[in-house]
């Protein structure tokens, strides 16, 4: 496996891998490493598209030294249990997306919603996950001038990743249908539905005719 | 008027709730949040007898007041500003015994930007993942305070220890953020990291609790375009695509996609936490991190 350590400050690491599968890869073996006691004490572990971060480590340096050695052990895709997220796909982006991949809307939804999609890591808002899963072709950009307020539990598209927002915010992702499901309880443990590694599936459902209203606060723009 | 609480009557341009701030939840896009001056922060509550982890408010520029619906021990540390009881001057950095019913106002800060108010039984707001802080990024914890509001506090202490003599970092005329060079240092021309070090930079008005952002000169990229997302340092020097500088501090996005330019390490970002619009900023490289790269530059 490829991979390439950078120093962040005296005590973090960021480990730079060839792909968005490798780093996913490495991501659950450092949590495996973790869970049995493996891994030096770390503050944070945070798995993003082609890195993962690791900060609070007394001596980074030993890591990076170490991770060469490692057999990491591939992603396996399919087996366990999947999180099921009914979506009613009404989103008002949902014509324009089908466009940029050439197909009608109705066949949007279908490739969409017969996807296989997989936490690949979290950001820009808590418990917002960036889903990986489309084939690289229905990749699409995000929207040339973001919404000022997209509502809580929109489902969106942007490059090749799936989120859905988990409170009302500004945002530029191209907006193609919504969720009831709840995505941040800080209530609940853990708080975020979607964590990095979680499997998904959206399940289309009827349009409902009222969104919900959303809830909290304001966000940074992504 | 016995119930443990304050009332907020004059809440200033930013008064947040704040302590150590929650760990551990990077992962999950949750920023770190807690007192951008941990330092001030944790003299605060050493002063009324508080465990570290017990929540102040965090002023800013222009302090607060607030009416105590019990007798309480307060004290005021950080940026040096008046603190005045019922209108008579009061001590700063000092336990000061507030009785119930008084008006406790935090005046303007003298120099600096951020003082910091410790009552004995520490701010009592609901924790969220662990921590009472305000994050004015991703809107976690209690709201930021509003004039009429009232917050509870925890039970009364005992006797706070016997304090003589607090030492007081004092502000500095000029910001200087000792850095160690990457993550993605190679993003950038020889000439923009001798820009960084050398340039002629000052602490933006548009700074806020999120990142330290800087005025001056634009760093020379040797690349360009947007690095996939990936996970962003307490401390981090990002740099967006107009070329200035953004320190990110606590309530920084937990991803980005900019280029990390270097990272402050955290024991130097309380300075940060103090340094007003217009303070002069320089970066002082601490040199570059030995395992992490074949070839210094």
């Amino acid at each position: 496996m490829t991979l390439r350590s950078l120093p962040v400050g005296d005590h973090g690491l960021l480990v730079e891998l060839g792909s968005g599968d490798a780093a996913e890869a490495l991501h659950a073996e450092l949590l495996r490493r973790v869970a049995d006691g493996r891994l030096p004490a770390v503050r944070e572990i945070v798995p993003a598209a082609r890195t993962v971060f690791l900060d609070g480590l007394e001596n980074p340096g030993h890591l990076a030294a170490e991770l060469p050695g490692w057999d990491i052990p591939p992603l396996t895709r399919g087996d366990g249990a999947t999180l099921e997220i009914p979506v009613g796909y009404d989103g008002p982006d949902l014509a324009e997306v089908a466009g940029l991949w050439g197909v009608t809307p109705e066949e949007a939804v279908r490739v969409h919603s017969g996807t296989e999609f997989r936490v690949a890591f979290c950001g820009f808002a808590p418990g917002f996950g960036y889903l990986t899963g489309l084939p690289e072709r229905f990749a699409v950009p995000r929207r040339a001038t973001p919404r000022t307020k997209v509502p809580v539990g929109s489902v969106a598209l942007a490059g090749p990743y799936t989120g859905v927002y988990p409170r009302s915010s500004p945002g530029g992702w191209q907006l193609i249908g919504t969720t009831d499901t709840v995505l941040w309880d800080a209530a609940r443990e853990p708080a975020a539905l979607l964590t990095p590694g979680t499997r998904v599936r959206f399940v289309p459902r009827e349009p409902t005719a009222v969104p919900r209203e959303p809830t909290a606060g304001e966000g940074g723009g992504a | 008027m016995t119930d443990s609480a304050f009332a907020v009557e004059r809440a200033g341009a930013l008064t947040t709730v704040q302590d150590l701030g929650r760990t551990g939840h990077a992962h999950l896009g949750v920023p770190r949040s807690g007192a951008l001056d941990q330092p001030a922060h944790r003299l605060a509550n050493r002063l009324v007898g508080n465990a570290d982890g017990a929540a102040t408010l965090e002023t800013t520029l222009t302090g607060c007041a607030v009416r105590l619906r019990r007798t309480a021990t307060v004290a005021v540390t950080g940026a040096p500003c008046p603190v005045t009881v019922d209108g008579r001057p009061a001590a700063w950095g000092a336990p000061v015994r507030v009785p119930d019913g008084a008006l406790l106002e935090l005046g303007a800060a003298t120099h600096g930007v951020r003082s910091y108010l410790a009552f004995d039984g520490g701010v009592g707001a609901e924790p969220v993942l662990g921590s009472r802080a305000t994050d004015v990024l991703s809107g976690l914890g209690p709201a930021p305070l509003a004039d009429g509001a009232v917050l509870s506090l925890g039970p009364a202490g005992e006797a706070p220890p016997g304090v003589d003599g607090v030492p007081h970092r004092g502000v500095p005329r000029e910001l200087v953020l000792p850095m160690v060079l990457g993550p993605r240092d190679d993003w950038f021309t020889r000439a923009g990291l001798h820009t960084l070090t050398t340039g002629d930079f000052r602490v933006s008005a548009a700074s806020n609790r999120i990142g330290l952002r800087t005025e001056g000169p634009a760093l020379e990229r040797a690349r360009d375009g947007e690095l996939p997302s990936e996970g962003m340092a307490l401390g981090a020097i990002q740099v967006p695509p107009d070329g200035r500088p953004v320190l990110f501090l606590a309530d920084h996005p937990t991803t980005g996609g900019y280029p990390v330019v270097g990272v402050v390490p955290e024991r130097c970002l309380a300075a940060a936490a103090q340094a007003a619009p217009g303070t002069p900023v320089r970066f002082t490289p601490l040199g570059r991190v030995s395992w992490g790269r074949p070839n210094p530059a």
